[in-house]
């Protein structure tokens, strides 16, 4: 097994602490991992993205120009990571801001309504953990008991009272995910 | 006991440095490694193992901290990024000069000048050939992973207080955000003062009535006896290119083309030696631990069965001279590497092996 | 008879009760390198005499500069470290904090201590570092043979303002000991000399009063004394000294500014 994610967003979104809880959650599961994020400047305000891998084996590069699942959390990020998708793989984005859709048929693609179910659920801080939850029910690489294992081990102790939130909001995401189009279909 | 735990490699530095014992950090913020300090701000050592951190007024104070406190026997480190590791050259001369040990890491940013942020590979220079002024060498080790991170730690301590010379871990932006898991090392007890006087009799621990005193100085006035000195720090070198050389070999027993690559360049040249192989290429890696001392004997000794060699690193083409001078001729070496802060990809590299020395098939 | 007399004279004199000076112990037997007349043999000498009768030769650490003072570490009995140019301060920093159970002093000239190592000065004192500064103010570069200090006096010659300081051209000189005055880390800053006996006993006292400070982790103790440099100068040590008291004082005035 070995999973090529891309995650990318405005810095803000939440999107380096979702590959992190990711990425944890693998360790917890005996995998390896490596996280690679995007840094400097272009973080303050702008787009941020994460590159994670997970496997069962030693991981060469950590940077890839290639993925096996993008998640997308804005249209710049959409604009730059769809044809990083290798065909056959998984797009999975929110809606939120998005004015050109995905348009490639030789990929998976999925979106979730993550900015909008956030604010109804009145936690928008919760909104990548809803992400998080559509990407592990198209790709189940980690097991839900090792997520939450994940979640606790990447958050300050300070911040431990707020796991039942994320929890229940990963639940959400894995809730109202949806396919848009399947390559077979 | 040891643990598991996901972190970046700048923080895995500051997790080993406490956890090996270290006694000071002296260091100042530069980006892209200023989560070292910031670790260990937040982890207070000071108040748990006695380690002293401090953040200085500058790269020239930190290092020159280094001296004082390496010259009185105590373990202590710093870290930074290739602007500030060039301010600091002076410190390290001045160390190479007095036998001093110390650690130092580098997490390298694209040059020259103030340059960019991003990963590079373009210190290979300024770290292994000496880097400051006079006939000397820093110990250097090219970690690749987050895991070496934290283990090269301890080892460059152990390395710089066996030869009395600063050793430096060679990473970069890359090696040093990347998160990956690691395997931290149980605590251990930092070096008692009395330990300290006893293993190190030349710190300046103070005179006792027993003993001359002891002076910490890179000043040698009279030329023939600063030849004699330069000349025992030679022998000094030769013995650690016998003894410490420290690499690591992936795929090269049937191998045509062997990529010599370190740190974050190994990393993404094995993925390209992946790409290779799928195509019926037979490519190996030879990745250099330790960069001084440099594995030249064992690329030589490789050179002779192969039918090319490709050094890949994020500079213009810099540990490709060491790799020249270590096949002595016997087979075409060429250089490839994206730099300025250009990381190059696994495909990148697959291709450049494939254009430079398999005929631009 | 008369040598007999005169051997008698001499035996007498030997008395240890006829002892009214001895070198200190903590001073080693080498001859030093400074040109006759220099300050530097004077601070030296009264330093030993504290280190001695304070018992603490077994834990000062003594952190040596670039210029004349150089190999100071051949003349007095204790642990040294020699740091590069302008560095000391931070050498000291160290040694400080590793070591907090030393007493650590740092010897600096002018050039050392207010050009080149300028931040280092300024940043150790700031923090209050538990540790002494010597500061040997002579206006001068002597080590390197007579070039211009920063505290160099306006209109003074030297091999790089050899038509005398001017502003315009090189900038004005520095009261560096004034300016380490106003940071909170000092504890006690003053200016002495030692071209008179009186003045050599006023400077020790501030020498004990600084290592005393040390004891009680009072901070920085900043002592910055008015010297002569009668070979870069180019004058005899007795005109030097007349030199420096008829200058050098007016612009340096002596005297505590901070005892705290």
């Amino acid at each position: 097994m070995k999973e090529e994610i891309i995650i990318a967003g405005f810095g803000g979104q939440g999107v380096l602490s979702m590959g992190k809880i990711l990425a944890y959650s693998a360790v917890m599961q005996q995998k390896e991992v490596s996280w690679m994020p995007s840094y400097g400047p272009e973080m303050r305000g702008g787009t941020a993205n994460v590159t994670v891998v997970l496997s069962d084996d030693r991981i060469s590069s950590p940077i890839l120009h290639s993925f096996d699942t993008a998640i997308i959390l804005n249209q710049q990020s959409l604009d730059k990571f769809e044809s990083k998708v290798k065909p056959g793989g998984v797009l999975l984005y929110d809606s939120n801001g998005i004015t050109h859709h995905p348009e490639r048929n030789d990929i998976n693609i999925y979106r979730i309504d993550a900015t909008e179910e956030a604010s109804r659920m009145k936690s928008t801080k919760t909104m990548n953990m809803i992400v998080l939850g559509a990407f592990l029910k198209v790709k189940p690489v980690v097991e839900m008991e090792n997520v939450l294992k994940g979640l606790k081990k990447s958050l300050p102790e300070r911040h431990h009272h707020l796991i039942p939130m994320n929890e229940k909001a990963i639940e959400r995401g894995f809730e109202i995910v949806r396919e848009v189009s399947l390559m077979n279909a | 006991m040891s643990e598991l735990r996901l972190m970046k490699g700048n923080e895995a530095i500051a997790e080993a440095a406490i956890r090996c014992g270290a006694d000071g950090y002296f260091g100042y913020p530069i980006t892209p490694q200023s989560e070292v300090m910031e670790t260990l701000m937040t982890l207070r050592p000071w108040e748990t193992t006695g380690m002293v951190v401090l953040q200085a007024e500058s790269e020239v104070a930190s290092i020159n901290m280094l001296y004082g406190g390496a010259g009185s026997g105590k373990r202590v480190m710093t870290s930074s990024s290739s602007p500030g590791i060039s301010l600091m050259q002076e410190g390290l001369s001045y160390m190479a000069g007095a036998e001093l040990p110390c650690l130092v890491a580098n997490v390298v940013r694209g040059g020259p000048g103030l340059g960019t942020i991003q990963p590079s590979q373009s210190d290979y220079f300024q770290s292994v050939k000496g880097g400051g002024h006079g006939d000397y060498k820093l110990i250097v080790l090219a970690p690749a992973s987050v895991q070496e991170m934290a283990d090269f730690v301890e080892l460059g301590f152990d390395l710089a207080f066996k030869y009395r010379n600063p050793a430096m871990i060679l990473s970069d932006g890359m090696i040093g955000q990347m998160m990956e898991k690691v395997e931290l090392s149980p605590q251990k007890e930092r070096w008692t003062n009395e330990e300290i006087e006893k293993m190190h009799p030349w710190a300046t621990t103070g005179k006792r009535p027993d003993r001359e005193r002891n002076i910490i100085t890179s000043v040698e006035l009279d030329s023939e006896a600063h030849e004699t000195f330069n000349n025992k720090l030679q022998a000094k070198y030769r013995e650690i290119e016998e003894n410490e050389v420290r690499y690591e070999l992936t795929d090269v027993e049937d191998a045509d083309y062997l990529i010599v690559a370190y740190g974050s360049s190994a990393r993404i040249s094995a993925a390209a030696i992946e790409i290779l192989r799928e195509k019926g290429i037979k490519a190996g890696l030879l990745r250099p631990i330790t960069l001084y001392p440099f594995p030249s004997k064992k690329i030589k000794e490789l050179s002779g069965g192969l039918k090319g060699v490709l050094s890949v690193e994020m500079s213009s083409g810099q540990m490709v001279e060491d790799v020249r001078l270590a096949v002595e001729g016997k087979v075409k070496v060429e250089h490839f590497g994206r730099y300025g802060g250009v990381v190059h990809s696994p495909e990148e590299v697959a291709n450049a092996l494939e254009q430079k020395l398999n005929g631009g098939k | 008879m008369e040598e007999n007399s005169m051997a008698e004279v001499f035996n007498d004199i030997k008395k240890p009760e006829n002892l009214v000076y001895s070198k200190s112990k903590v001073l080693t037997d080498n001859v030093m390198h400074y040109c006759p007349g220099c300050s530097h043999g004077v601070v030296h000498r009264i330093l030993a005499e504290v280190i001695e009768e304070l018992g603490v030769q077994d834990k000062t650490i003594g952190v040596a500069p670039v210029g004349c003072s150089v190999l100071m570490y051949n003349y007095i009995d204790i642990d040294w470290q020699e740091a590069a140019h302008g560095r000391a301060p931070a050498v000291g920093t160290a040694i400080n904090r590793l070591w907090p159970e030393k007493i650590v002093f740092t010897y600096q000239g002018d050039g050392d201590l207010a050009a080149i190592g300028t931040a280092e000065t300024i940043h150790a004192c700031n923090r209050g570092e538990n540790m002494i500064m010597l500061f040997i103010n002579n206006g001068i570069y002597g080590m390197t043979g007579g070039q211009m200090a920063p505290t160099t006096l306006k209109g003074m010659k030297s091999s790089t303002c050899p038509f005398g300081r001017e502003p315009a051209q090189d900038g004005n000189p520095l009261k560096i000991t004034e300016l380490l005055a106003q940071l909170p880390g000092t504890s006690l800053v003053t200016r002495q000399a030692v071209h008179t006996p009186a003045a050599v006993r006023k400077t020790k006292k501030a020498l004990l009063k600084a290592f005393e400070n040390q004891k009680q982790k009072k901070g920085t103790s900043v002592i910055e004394v008015v010297s002569t440099c009668n070979s870069g100068w180019k004058m005899t040590p007795v005109e030097s000294n007349k030199w420096m008291a008829e200058n050098m004082f007016p612009f340096y005035p002596l005297g505590d500014f901070k005892d705290e």
